[in-house]
């Protein structure tokens, strides 16, 4: 079944690679066109300029850093700014462990929700149960960052004395588990504010697999479940793919949520309970007072790595997709 | 804690509205705006005291409260009238400065408390020497029932539980004062960690912002941490004693800042940090907050109004301290810290007669 979606999605994809840009085949068209053709150049040219000025710019208020510490400085985990020695290791594994944990914990969810709303719900209803979700997705991260100081913090502590107490054999949870924020906390957090941005994604994507391929799916006998399994995911699994890597992007780059629940100690993760930074609430938390250029300067570097990581995690997403599609056409281009 | 400094700030506008004193301290030469950058900790004190300067004289104040670091690196660049800072320029800063030798007025001092969670033990029950305090920050002692804590605090009743240390995350003026402190009562604490805005801290939790530090505080039984005076007041949190370095057990209070920056051994430049004080009623967690100003100035009308300004924050507008929980100046340190405004000069000509 999903060799036969690929089948007719290809003669459209070829369809659009094949045809020459609009503006070539009309090169005699009128003034204006041209006129909103350059414009439309120029503004993207711009795009791709800010982003690479702002590496530049990166790159030289690192430098001073750079050229102190090297590539060393990705690998050493100490961060002392009155002995004036900086690395990164401990906050590049503590961001990706707290990023990684929200999307175990918020895809399932995001997931379940879009097929939900696609599959299971009125179309009368959607936007009432959407509206809602979307709303989520648009609260600023301060408000998450608070509500999870004053409101979930207490009851993850709990949840985290409760664990510890019967699983404490098992490494992760062989933590400091009485002071709440942590780990566990920051990942939670982040899992709450990537779950709408997931979810709507996922939504927009199934509502885009033709009704008819479920409905012939239906047809032949099968059940819901198995159109949603065998039919629906497959179709959309480069979007949904997608969809994940947004979520993920934000899990990473988030900031002031985490910076306040997350414990924001420089040092190695060996549990879930570890109060730990990421690299966003590090450069966030001293940033503002840093003193010194060199202090300053590693805060870049870090912001450098940062910026390289996102980087290099969408190029991944962007290999994966086109494995995933074959070689063709990615639906996210 | 808005309202509530809403509701002071109402009350003393009440106070003080028949009184409008002329020709206090305003600048004489037309310059209707002044901006100025730095420390967060005085804000709510700068916030009031400009409020009131523009209703008195009719001189605006920007004051971002973008932190000291950010004041120090604005002040060097020479983008901003006048900076602030809960510490001291370091050599290097100072050097780079571009408009040359930088005055450290001290406008206030604060007291930071030593704030803790234990069942049952109430606000000032417990005490600390200073050795035994570092001790815990270096994670050498992790119980409460350890003898040391015992041995100062008999008749409290000290609970089996670990001690979860609590510090601020993001760099501070407070972080600052606080690991001063531990640096000159703990010789270990000096060789291991230092002080300055934020340290390689040897434990545990850290919070962003008093409001970080208190209610991790809070929440976790065992904990201890620090937090300005005015933060734990206004969150009626319990607080240790402190051993100062007369041997007296002291609250934090604004007497006791007071005290620390009221001691015969103030240098010249105020360049002084006031923790660990001599003084036989000083608290010794206190730190003064500076307005950074360049000695020589380029524009006169300009270098004027900061004189004015300056002066009359460390004489009439003292009278805001109190309200918002912070310490007036008092007599060396008020007389000293006049004699540097006196000492901004144009072209080498003094601006104050």
């Amino acid at each position: 079944m999903a060799s036969e979606t690929q089948i007719t999605a290809q003669p459209l994809n070829r369809a659009l690679t094949e045809t020459k840009p609009v503006g070539a085949r009309q090169r005699v068209a009128n003034f204006g066109d041209r006129i909103f053709y350059l414009v439309a150049r120029l503004l993207a040219l711009f795009v791709i300029l800010l982003a690479v000025l702002l590496v530049l710019d990166l790159i030289r208020g690192a430098w001073e850093s750079i050229g102190h510490f090297g590539l060393k400085f990705l690998v050493g985990t100490s961060w002392d700014p009155v002995a004036r020695q900086f690395s990164a290791l401990p906050v590049i594994i503590g961001t990706l462990v707290k990023a990684f944990l929200a999307l175990l914990l918020g895809v399932p969810i995001s997931f379940g929700s879009a097929i939900f709303i696609c599959f299971y719900t009125p179309r009368w209803l959607r936007p009432v149960i959407t509206y809602p979700i979307e709303l989520l997705a648009g609260i600023p991260s301060i408000i998450f960052g608070m509500w999870g100081l004053f409101a979930m913090v207490p009851v993850i502590r709990a949840i985290q004395i409760w664990l510890k107490a019967h699983f404490g054999w098992f490494f992760l949870f062989n933590g400091p588990a009485v002071y709440g924020v942590g780990v566990l906390a920051g990942s939670i957090i982040l899992m709450i504010m990537i779950t709408p941005i997931i979810t709507s994604i996922a939504k927009e994507i199934l509502l885009t697999v033709p009704r008819a391929q479920i409905e012939g799916m239906l047809a032949l006998g099968s059940t819901k479940w198995e159109a949603i399994w065998k039919v629906a995911l497959p179709y959309s699994r480069v979007g949904l793919f997608g969809a994940v890597i947004l979520g993920l992007g934000r899990a990473i780059g988030e900031t002031m949520a985490v910076t306040m629940v997350g414990g924001n100690s420089f040092a190695m993760i060996h549990s879930l309970f570890d109060p730990v930074h990421s690299m966003a609430s590090l450069i966030a938390s001293e940033f503002t007072e840093a003193t010194y250029s060199l202090y300053v300067s590693s805060l870049i570097y870090i912001g450098l790595v940062l910026f390289g990581i996102t980087i290099l995690i969408s190029l991944l997403a962007q290999w994966l997709i086109w494995r995933m599609s074959k070689g063709k056409l990615a639906m996210l281009d | 804690m808005k309202n509530k400094f809403l509701a002071m700030s109402v009350l003393t506008v009440a106070l003080t509205a028949g009184v409008r004193n002329v020709d206090a301290g305003c600048p004489t030469k037309g310059v209707k705006e002044l901006t100025g950058a730095g420390a967060t900790f005085p804000y709510p004190l700068y916030s009031k005291m400009f409020s009131e300067y523009d209703k008195i004289c009719g001189v605006k104040v920007n004051y971002q409260s973008i932190g000291s670091g950010g004041g120090i690196q604005q002040l060097k660049e020479l983008t901003v009238d006048f900076g602030a800072s809960d510490g001291v320029m370091d050599d290097k800063q100072k050097a780079e400065a571009k408009g040359g030798t930088v005055l450290h007025i001290p406008t206030v001092a604060g007291a930071e408390a030593v704030v803790f969670n234990l069942p049952g033990i109430k606000r000032s029950q417990i005490k600390f020497t200073p050795d035994v305090l570092a001790d815990i920050y270096l994670k050498k002692i992790t119980n409460w029932n350890d003898k040391r804590i015992a041995a100062l605090n008999p008749g409290v009743k000290l609970p089996d539980l670990t001690i979860a240390v609590v510090h601020r995350s993001d760099g501070s003026g407070t972080t600052f004062i606080f690991t001063n402190y531990l640096s000159k009562v703990s010789s270990e604490w000096k060789d291991k960690v230092g002080f300055a805005t934020s340290v390689n801290w040897p434990g545990d939790v850290g919070g962003k912002g008093n409001e970080g530090v208190a209610n991790s505080v809070k929440q976790i039984p065992g904990a201890i941490g620090y937090v300005e005076l005015a933060y734990a007041t206004q969150n009626k949190m319990d607080w240790a004693q402190i051993q100062n370095k007369a041997k007296k057990y002291l609250d934090p209070s604004l007497e006791g800042a007071a005290a620390a920056a009221d001691v015969a051994s103030l240098p010249d430049n105020m360049e002084v940090l006031i923790t660990d004080s001599p003084n036989p009623s000083a608290y010794p967690i206190s730190g003064f907050t500076w307005l950074l100003v360049y000695e020589n100035q380029k524009d006169s009308t300009k270098a004027d109004a900061v004189a004015q300004l300056a002066s009359w924050m460390i004489t009439d507008g003292q009278k805001y301290a109190i309200p918002l929980e912070y310490a007036p100046l008092k007599g060396a340190a008020t007389k000293k810290a006049l004699a540097l405004v006196k000492k901004i000069k144009v072209n080498g000509e003094l601006v104050m007669r």
